[in-house]
């Protein structure tokens, strides 16, 4: 027990008297994760100013209000240009998209809605770049233009409906049972009109034509929505740092792990294994030094890491103490196993470091730590589920912002020691004793 | 006296090469064991296999009784090395190198602190404790290697060529630390491929030569293996059969290479007029004389045909 502690009090001495080594582990994953947890935004900060421009070729009454009302929504910011200023200000990256409004549009729009011929086609530029944003015009886009056109095409003062009357009952081409329905639905449009108008009178007292028109009826979005995060506890707030310091943690403890290999292997070149080997020691205490060594400064390190998104980033283990103390406990074992399966596989310090740091950024990066998993396609993301990464990081999501309890530590934390069982019977197996 | 290292018949083939092939010697008490060889001929094989770092194919190791097949932390608890490389933590200050491998050993504590010091105190770095290694020069991180095999106290110490790379200064320093070791009762085996630290420092030699021993004894045993006890050298221009020699009186061995002929004769006053008088009628001019004792050296070229240096 003597001759474990010293070789672990060694390990432990030289690894934190090493700065760099200590500035890979703790300084660069804070940095890089604080980084990417300002990018992703924390769930208050919702997209706002996206720049786009609108070029209303059409000049109607619709599109004026459909121009208005994207002008009115705080997540765009719209500004008028040419439809070709507007692509080329895409093109070059300063708007992020364009919309063109297209001669008709006014008169078109309404038609279609019942299935009329022609539909106005509205153009659409985005910069590719930017493609998380195209949905989020699209469906602002659609939003306002259904909101206008309906309010147009059912307010009964409006030409709009008598027009549609018309042209409904002129269409010889149009079956009878649907003409009818067409135009019950029109009657009946028109009756609840009138009686909202007559109300709206009443409590007037006195009707002008501006006050009719302001209180006519308004058409919308048929539904609200409200939007809630899906944690455990209502209270808890999505903190896009947890994740990110989860990630970048992971990471560069791997890293550290890697590390930790190729300090072996120089061992072995320098001849202090072999020195090593002639102490009395059994292989256990040898090889379980190094595995504990690994896994403290593993635990170290993440806590340090955490301990700083705490008092930095108010990241909080919302779920459960003793399951994220075992799942951070988990992957400190995994990071020792990893580290001593690179050592026994690996023949010079220089040729390991280059593949086992390739093999580390492809685990990580597989196991959501820069991005996270469900941006993934379905495959990769069935595919991430084999690797050890990916646990690491969803059961301290999952004891951080998703508050879970510890039953939730259960699975990542036994998916982990799977792997750090099998990671340590390879190193174990194909450990090269003698020089 | 009874023998504290005793090795028997060891062999070890590294696939098809045979590395050692029965090697067999005893140190006792207070005795440094020179075990000199050319470059691969097995030496530090076999150091490996007498510290257990590499399993032998043949033969068995003791140390004070113990073999490693009975106990092996036992064995090793009795055998300190010092490795042909710096095993030494070179981020770690000099006494925690010290400390560091008597914990491995068993010590710890006030016990294991005083230790290190002594040895420290021993090789002459007492001073320069709280320093790192990577401060110091060749021959006090040669200093230090030898104390970390020393912290616990071993029966044997085995040292593969702790001189390398060390300047004359310190290697008389590890010469007198090891003087000091084989007073103070300790079983020491020195490997080497220098003949002039075997002659200075070993009680006793092993030759050993691909893998095998050529010869064993005392330097005064093996220098009377060979048939002249001194040797000439004359750096001559021209054509000399050095077979022609051996007809002269008390000239036992003679060879030509590289424009050097070296003599082996009984005695220089008796015997080098005669030399002198052949080669002056062989009409060969003579550049450059020399002559000196025999040593180990001529006694391994005796052996194999071979210098030590080849």
């Amino acid at each position: 027990m003597n001759a474990l502690i010293a070789l672990v009090r060694k390990d432990l001495v030289l690894y934190f008297s090493n700065r760099r080594s200590v500035l890979m582990s703790i300084a660069a994953p804070i940095l890089i994760a604080a980084f990417f947890g300002s990018l992703f935004g924390n769930s208050s900060s919702k997209p706002a100013n996206i720049p786009i421009a609108v070029t209303d070729l059409d000049r109607s009454e619709l599109s004026a209000r459909v121009v208005a009302a994207l002008r009115a929504d705080t997540t765009l910011t719209v500004s008028d240009a040419s439809e070709a200023d507007a692509l080329a200000r895409v093109k070059s990256g300063e708007l992020r998209a364009s919309v063109t409004l297209p001669a008709g549009f006014g008169a078109q729009a309404g038609q279609a809605l019942f299935g009329g011929k022609t539909k106005p086609e509205l153009v659409l530029n985005y910069d590719p770049s930017q493609s998380m944003v195209l949905p989020l015009v699209r469906g602002l886009l659609a939003q306002h233009v259904m909101q206008q056109v309906s309010q147009d095409l059912f307010n009964s003062a409006g030409a709009r409906m008598k027009d549609m009357r018309e042209q409904v009952r002129a269409d010889a081409q149009m079956p009878a049972s649907q003409r009818e329905e067409l135009s019950a639905m029109f009657d009946s449009i028109a009756k609840v009109q009138e009686r909202a108008a007559s109300a709206a009178d009443a409590a007037s007292g006195a009707a002008s034509g501006a006050a009719e028109s302001a209180n006519a009826p308004k058409f919308s979005v048929p539904f609200t929505t409200r939007e809630v995060e899906a944690s455990s506890r209502p209270e808890v707030k999505y903190n896009s740092y947890s994740h990110s310091f989860a990630g970048m943690g992971v990471q560069f403890i791997l890293l550290m792990g890697v590390d930790m290999a190729v300090g072996l292997l120089m061992m072995r070149r320098q001849g202090l294994w072999q020195r090593l080997r002639a102490a009395p020691l059994t292989r256990t205490q040898l090889l379980g030094s190094r595995i504990v060594s690994c896994a403290l400064i593993s635990v170290i390190v993440f806590s340090i890491i955490y301990a700083f998104a705490a008092a930095v980033f108010g990241v909080r283990i919302e779920g459960s103490v003793p399951g994220f103390m075992l799942v951070m406990l988990a992957f400190a074992l995994l990071t020792a196993s990893f580290g001593l399966m690179i050592a026994a596989l690996g023949k010079t310090p220089e040729a390991t470091r280059g593949l086992a740091i390739l093999a580390t950024l492809l685990m990580v990066m597989l196991g959501g730590a820069w991005v996270p998993s469900f941006i993934f396609p379905a495959w990769l993301q069935t595919v991430s589920l084999a690797v050890p990464t990916r646990w690491a990081i969803d059961g301290l999501d999952a004891m951080t912002w998703r508050g879970l309890p510890f039953e939730a530590a259960l699975a990542p934390v036994g998916v982990m020691m799977g792997f750090a069982l099998v990671f340590a019977v390879i190193a174990v197996a194909r450990f090269r004793w003698e020089e | 006296m009874h023998a504290t290292l005793q090795v028997q018949g060891l062999r070890k083939a590294f696939g098809e090469r045979q590395a050692v092939a029965g090697v067999s010697f005893s140190v006792a008490p207070g005795e440094m064991l020179g075990l000199l060889g050319p470059n691969g001929a097995g030496k530090s094989t076999t150091v490996g296999m007498v510290t257990g770092l590499t399993p032998p194919d043949a033969g068995t190791v003791s140390v004070a009784g113990i073999t490693l097949a009975q106990d092996e932390m036992g064995f090793k608890r009795r055998v300190g090395l010092v490795p042909q490389e710096l095993a030494l933590f070179e981020d770690l200050p000099a006494q925690a190198n010290i400390e560091l491998f008597g914990a491995l050993y068993g010590l710890s504590g006030a016990a294991l602190k005083q230790r290190a010091a002594e040895v420290l105190a021993m090789v002459g770095l007492a001073d320069r404790a709280r320093d790192k290694p990577g401060t110091f020069s060749g021959g006090m991180k040669r200093r230090l290697n030898i104390a970390c095999a020393l912290v616990h106290d071993p029966d044997v110490l085995l040292l593969d060529e702790p001189t390398a790379g060390v300047d004359p200064q310190s290697r008389n320093a590890i010469f007198d630390n090891l003087e000091a070791l084989k007073r103070a009762g300790k079983a020491l085996v020195y490997t080497t491929h220098y003949m002039e630290e075997a002659e200075r420092l070993a009680d006793r030699i092993v030759i050993v030569d691909h893998g095998q021993v050529v010869a064993t004894g005392t330097l005064p045993e093996l220098l009377a293996t060979l048939p002249a006890a001194n040797t000439l050298q004359l750096d001559i221009e021209g054509t000399l059969d050095p077979q022609g020699l051996l007809a002269l009186s008390g000239v036992h061995a003679a060879r030509l290479e590289a424009g050097r002929l070296s003599l082996a004769l009984d005695d220089l006053t008796r015997d080098a007029p005669g030399v002198w008088q052949a080669v002056a009628a062989a009409g060969v001019q003579v550049r450059h004389v020399s002559s000196g004792r025999a040593n180990l050296e001529d006694v391994f070229l005796a052996l194999t045909g071979r210098q030590l240096r080849d």
